[in-house]
C-alpha cells in the first residue's frame, strides 16, 4: 500500500499547496473527515475550518472557507474558495472573515430570500466564530 | 511650406510623444508579464473545478430537479449579455473588437426576436456600445478603483447576475472577452455561463462510483454559483492579460511610427535649411557681382 498521496490545495487566485501527504484532515461539510491513501473516492463541500495536512516533511495547517474537496485513488485535491496559510492567519483576517459573515446574513435576513439563504448565512457566521475558538485568538 | 521653426518644433513634439509610447509599452510589458502569471494561477482551479462540474452535471444533468442553473429556465426569451472591457483606452483594437462582437449578437438576438439585456464591466466598452445599444443597459460595473484583480471582484459580478437570475430578469446569460492568445491575438470570445455548459471530453475524470457528501444534488446546487463566479474570475483575468497585450503591440507601432514620422520631418528640416542657405549665398554672391 501507497503511504502517500499527492495532496493538491488551490484556490482561485493561486496554486498553494502540491505534496506528497500521508493523511490529511478536511472540514467537509458534514463533518470532519480524514482522507489517507487509497481512500475511497469521495467528493465533498467544505465548512470553514482548518485543514490539516500530514506530510513526511512535517505537518502543515490551512485555513479555508468553503469549496469541495475531491478525493480519487490518486490523491486528493481541495479548492477552496479562500484559503490562507495558518501561520500567515492573524485575528484581523478572522475579523474581516466574521464580518463578511456577519453582513451576508443579515443581507439575507432582510433580503427574505429563498428558505435555505438566511440558514446558510447563519450557519456561515456560526462556523467562522467557532473557527475563532478553536484557534484560541 | 512650413517655416524652419514649425518644423524643429513639430520634430521636438513627435519626439516627445515617442517618448511616451515608449514609456506606456514598457509599462504594459511589466503589467502583462504580471497579468499572465495571474491567468496562470487561476488555471489549476478552473480546470478541476470544470472537471468536476461537467462529471456531476453529466450524472445529474437529465434529472427533473436539476438546478436551473444548469437546466436553465426551460427559455431563451431574454438574453443576458455581459460585456467585459477595458477601463482604459489606448489599447489597439481590444475594446472595439469585443464590442463589435456583442453588437454583432445583439443584432443576432434583436432578429429573432429576442429581448436583450446588456450588463457591462469596464468604462471603454460601455461608452463604444453606448450609442446604438443603450437602450439595452440594465447594469454597470466599475472596476477603475481596483488596482489588482481578485476572486472577490469576480464573485461581486457573479453575485448581481445571480441575483438577476433568480428575480427571473433573464434566462440565458453570454459573457463577452477576449480571449489572450500571445501579444498580437487576441480573440474576442463569447462564452454562455447561464445555463452553466461543460466540456463533455472532461466528464470521464469524475467516474460514477464517488461517494457523495452531501448527495450530488446539494453539492451541484452549491457549486453551480460558484461556477458561475469562476468562469467570470477566469474571463477578467483573460481580459486583463488581453488588454495589456493589445496596449503593448498598440504602443510599439505608435513608436515605430513616430521613428518614421521623426525621419521624414528631419529630412525636409534638413533639405529647408540647406534652401535657405543656398538662397542667401546666391543673393551675397550676385549682390558681390552688381558691384
Amino acid at each position: 500500500m501507497a503511504d502517500t498521496m499527492q495532496f493538491d490545495l488551490v484556490s482561485p487566485e493561486r496554486s498553494l499547496a502540491s505534496l506528497q501527504a500521508t493523511a490529511v484532515q478536511i472540514p467537509g461539510a458534514e463533518g470532519d473527515m480524514t482522507a489517507m491513501p487509497m481512500h475511497a473516492p469521495t467528493l465533498t463541500t467544505l465548512r470553514p475550518g482548518v485543514l490539516k495536512v500530514d506530510a513526511p516533511e512535517g505537518t502543515t495547517e490551512f485555513l479555508v472557507t468553503g469549496g469541495f474537496a475531491q478525493i480519487s485513488a490518486e490523491g486528493l485535491s481541495v479548492l477552496a474558495e479562500k484559503a490562507i496559510p495558518m501561520d500567515e492567519f492573524t485575528r484581523e483576517h478572522l475579523d474581516e472573515l466574521i464580518e463578511e459573515a456577519r453582513a451576508t446574513y443579515e443581507t439575507a435576513q432582510k433580503a427574505d430570500g429563498p428558505h435555505g439563504l438566511v440558514e446558510d448565512a447563519a450557519k456561515m457566521l456560526a462556523d467562522m466564530e467557532a473557527l475563532g475558538t478553536h484557534m484560541s485568538l | 511650406m512650413p517655416s524652419l521653426k514649425d518644423l524643429k518644433n513639430r520634430i521636438s513634439s513627435v519626439k516627445n510623444t515617442r517618448k511616451i509610447t515608449k514609456a506606456m509599452q514598457m509599462v504594459a510589458a511589466a503589467k502583462l508579464r504580471r497579468a499572465q502569471e495571474a491567468a496562470q494561477d487561476a488555471r489549476p482551479y478552473t480546470e478541476r473545478f470544470n472537471a468536476v462540474m461537467a462529471g456531476l452535471a453529466a450524472s445529474v444533468g437529465d434529472s427533473a430537479t436539476a438546478p436551473k442553473l444548469l437546466a436553465g429556465t426551460g427559455k431563451d426569451d431574454v438574453q443576458l449579455l455581459i460585456v467585459m472591457t477595458a477601463e482604459r483606452g489606448l489599447c489597439g483594437g481590444f475594446n472595439s473588437n469585443i464590442a463589435k462582437l456583442a453588437r454583432q449578437k445583439t443584432t443576432e438576438l434583436l432578429a429573432q426576436g429576442k429581448t436583450v439585456k446588456i450588463l457591462t464591466v469596464g468604462k471603454k466598452g460601455r461608452d463604444s456600445i453606448k450609442r446604438d445599444l443603450g437602450e439595452y443597459f440594465v447594469g454597470h460595473v466599475d472596476l477603475s478603483e481596483v488596482k489588482r484583480l481578485g476572486y472577490v471582484n469576480a464573485q461581486d459580478i457573479a453575485k448581481d447576475v445571480l441575483g438577476r437570475f433568480d428575480m427571473g430578469e433573464f434566462d440565458v446569460a453570454t459573457l463577452f472577452y477576449a480571449k489572450f492568445q500571445n501579444v498580437v491575438t487576441q480573440i474576442p470570445t463569447a462564452q454562455q455561463i447561464i445555463p452553466a455548459k461543460f466540456d463533455t471530453d472532461a466528464a470521464e475524470a469524475v467516474s460514477s462510483v464517488v461517494e457523495y457528501e452531501p448527495s450530488e444534488e446539494a453539492i451541484l446546487a452549491d457549486l453551480l454559483p460558484r461556477g458561475v463566479a469562476t468562469q467570470i474570475f477566469a474571463g477578467l483575468l483573460e481580459n486583463a492579460a488581453s488588454e495589456q497585450g493589445a496596449r503593448m503591440s498598440a504602443m510599439d507601432n505608435a513608436t515605430r511610427n513616430a521613428g518614421d514620422m521623426i525621419d521624414k520631418l528631419t529630412i525636409e528640416y534638413n533639405r529647408s535649411r540647406q534652401a535657405v542657405i543656398t538662397s542667401e549665398l546666391i543673393e551675397i554672391i550676385s549682390g558681390a557681382e552688381a558691384l
